[in-house]
């Protein structure tokens, strides 16, 4: 393994891990609305999260450009606002991984707290446990391996991303080129091929890896809640 | 004496409940029939249902009143809560559930851990998880888990509905072991005459969404019974024989004497006869096995076909008997007469030790 290529791998993991946390939190709100509450635009709302996984990457990139580019309105503010910039940066690429992964992240949370039976959270009420409370000690814990599978989901697609990263942040080695796009670039060079072959071993080590681990995790909690602990 | 006072009146969905009650500490029964509205009052005192009218306070606290625009949340009421499935937290341990309202809840530890687990048979359990347990046992925690909430008021929503005959014939000691040493307002809800019968101090009747009637057990339970007539006394066990390991009781002036190993003097026990075992003299008898002869004024005869059914009064309790028609006749019963009623049975329904604050009637 090369140090370019241990750079790619690094940088991977980097937008993958900062893409699937930093989604976590607002695919578990919308997640939570659409299993708990009812509201006008309901449906509209399930559209709109569920828009980059039946759009073609590409588009979903260009939005993203048009959005948050250096000019874009989205991308001004927040640069005025947080100093943070995504146009050519990782952390565009980290931003594109994690709008293309976030469909992937709501639908198992929202099943998994669809299925929390709210009786549960009637009798922890009953017991003086005020809503803050309940959330955390009987609907999070309830709703974990729901979560834990939607993470390890997005987790690897961010890993995958490719179409919407190279139109919104460009294939730059060392600042936005990740594994895709890497191997990308490497099976375009007539020298390449052996170079591309180990990046896609190491990428299907990842994945696999992510999956294995959330299997292990889902069965912890599993047991935990058949009560075979 | 704190208590609970409710005087509401609502809907649930197209379902009208208006119901005005009050219940001091010891066990009151919400009975009826399902779909009577029953749930839909226990719920309205715990909050998780909300009345259009009216108050409810308990202790002189009060937790709803639709005037003054007063309605606490469920978590601030006070209450301890045991729905008709256990709903114990399936990813906490037996301790963990049982203690959950004093680490999520903040509730007060009213009492012991271990006095609560003793009281309801849950040594060996407390570390396991709710998935392992028995129906019965985890109705156990769930109770102990209401209990360990330091309740000012245990509300009980057919605890035992969920259960088999075996499970529910398990838990029944536990409840009357609940039953009988709490000192708070224990609201039962149940359509099941022979628990009512066995827990309850007092009965709500309820029907179509509204009080039918307020009264003792014997007084709102006794007669038609699953087609066979019952009469419930209460009494008092005044004596012991422990040679026949026989009881006698005070029923309001008369005594009756029953086979009872075990029953402690000054029990306070309920009695169950049945109408068939009761047979009816003019006058009193020598020379008969039957050892209970109760002085007794019929209130009423009722013939069908050739079955007299006769409604008897021994001071404040209602005996029934059945008779043949033909014996009615030649007897030549009727409504002010003196009889006497031969009981050939009875079985206790229901004994619970007298506390020492508790006055003798």
């Amino acid at each position: 393994m090369t140090e370019t290529e241990t750079a790619i791998i690094l940088l991977s993991a980097k937008v993958a891990i900062a893409a699937t946390l930093c989604a976590l939190p607002p695919a578990f709100a919308v997640a939570w609305l659409l299993a708990r509450r009812r509201f006008a635009g309901k449906g509209l709302l399930q559209a709109i999260v569920t828009l980059p996984l039946v759009l073609p990457p590409v588009a979903t990139g260009y939005g993203l450009l048009l959005l948050f580019g250096t000019q874009g309105p989205l991308g001004r503010t927040m640069e005025a606002v947080f100093g943070l910039t995504f146009a050519f940066r990782w952390t565009g690429a980290a931003l594109a991984a994690g709008v293309m992964a976030f469909p992937l992240l709501v639908r198992p949370i929202r099943l998994s707290l669809e299925a929390v039976d709210r009786g549960l959270e009637e009798a922890a009420a009953t017991l003086g446990a005020p809503r803050v409370i309940v959330f955390l000690t009987v609907t999070l814990p309830l709703a974990l391996p729901g979560l834990l599978a939607g993470a390890v989901l997005a987790f690897a697609k961010a890993l995958g991303e490719f179409g919407a990263t190279i139109t919104f942040v460009s294939n730059i080695p060392g600042e936005t080129q990740t594994l895709s796009l890497a191997i990308y670039s490497l099976l375009q060079s007539p020298t390449g091929d052996a170079a591309a072959l180990r990046l896609i071993v190491v990428s299907i080590l990842l994945a696999l890896g992510a999956v294995l681990l959330s299997e292990w995790a889902g069965r912890l909690i599993q047991r935990g809640g058949d009560g075979r602990a | 004496m704190g208590g609970l006072e409710v005087d509401i009146a609502g809907k649930a969905g197209s379902f009208a409940v208006s119901a005005r009650f009050e219940a001091e500490p010891g066990v009151t029964a919400l009975f009826g029939r399902s779909g009577a509205g029953k749930s839909t009052i226990l719920k309205m005192i715990a909050g998780t249902a909300r009345p259009d009218e009216g108050r409810i306070v308990v202790d002189g606290r009060v937790l709803f009143d639709a005037a003054a625009g007063i309605d606490l949340p469920v978590r601030a009421r006070g209450i301890g809560f045991v729905f008709q499935e256990d709903r114990l937290f399936p990813h906490l341990s037996v301790r963990r559930n049982l203690t959950y309202a004093r680490w999520a809840g903040r509730r007060a530890a009213g009492r012991p851990l271990p006095e609560v687990v003793a009281l309801l048979g849950l040594e060996d359990h407390l570390d396991r998880l709710p998935g392992t347990l028995s129906g019965g046992e985890r109705q156990r925690v769930a109770i102990g888990r209401a209990l360990l909430a330091d309740p000012r008021i245990l509300l009980m929503d057919e605890p035992l509905s969920s259960l088999d005959r075996q499970r529910r014939a398990e838990i029944l000691p536990y409840l009357e072991a609940v039953a009988g040493e709490t000192r708070i307002p224990v609201i039962y809800v149940s359509h099941e005459t022979d628990e009512v019968a066995r827990l309850a101090d007092r009965v709500v009747a309820v029907e179509a969404g509204r009080v039918r009637a307020v009264g003792s057990p014997a007084e709102i339970l006794g007669g038609e019974e699953g087609g066979e007539i019952v009469a419930l006394l209460e009494g008092r066990v005044t004596g012991i024989d422990p040679h026949y390991e026989t009881a006698t009781v005070d029923i309001g002036g008369a005594t009756v004497e029953l086979p009872a190993p075990g029953l402690p003097a000054g029990a306070r026990v309920r009695l169950r006869v049945r109408a068939s075992d009761v047979a009816i003299a003019t006058r009193p008898h020598d020379g008969l096995s039957i050892r209970n002869q109760l002085s007794c004024t019929v209130e009423r005869v009722s013939v069908t076909g050739s079955v007299a059914e006769v409604l008897l009064a021994l001071g404040e309790q209602r005996l029934f008997s059945r008779i043949t028609g033909k014996s009615a006749d030649t007897l030549g019963l009727a409504a002010g007469q003196r009889v006497v009623a031969l009981v050939k049975a009875v079985s206790v329904e229901r004994a619970r030790l007298m506390r020492p604050d508790e006055a003798v009637e």
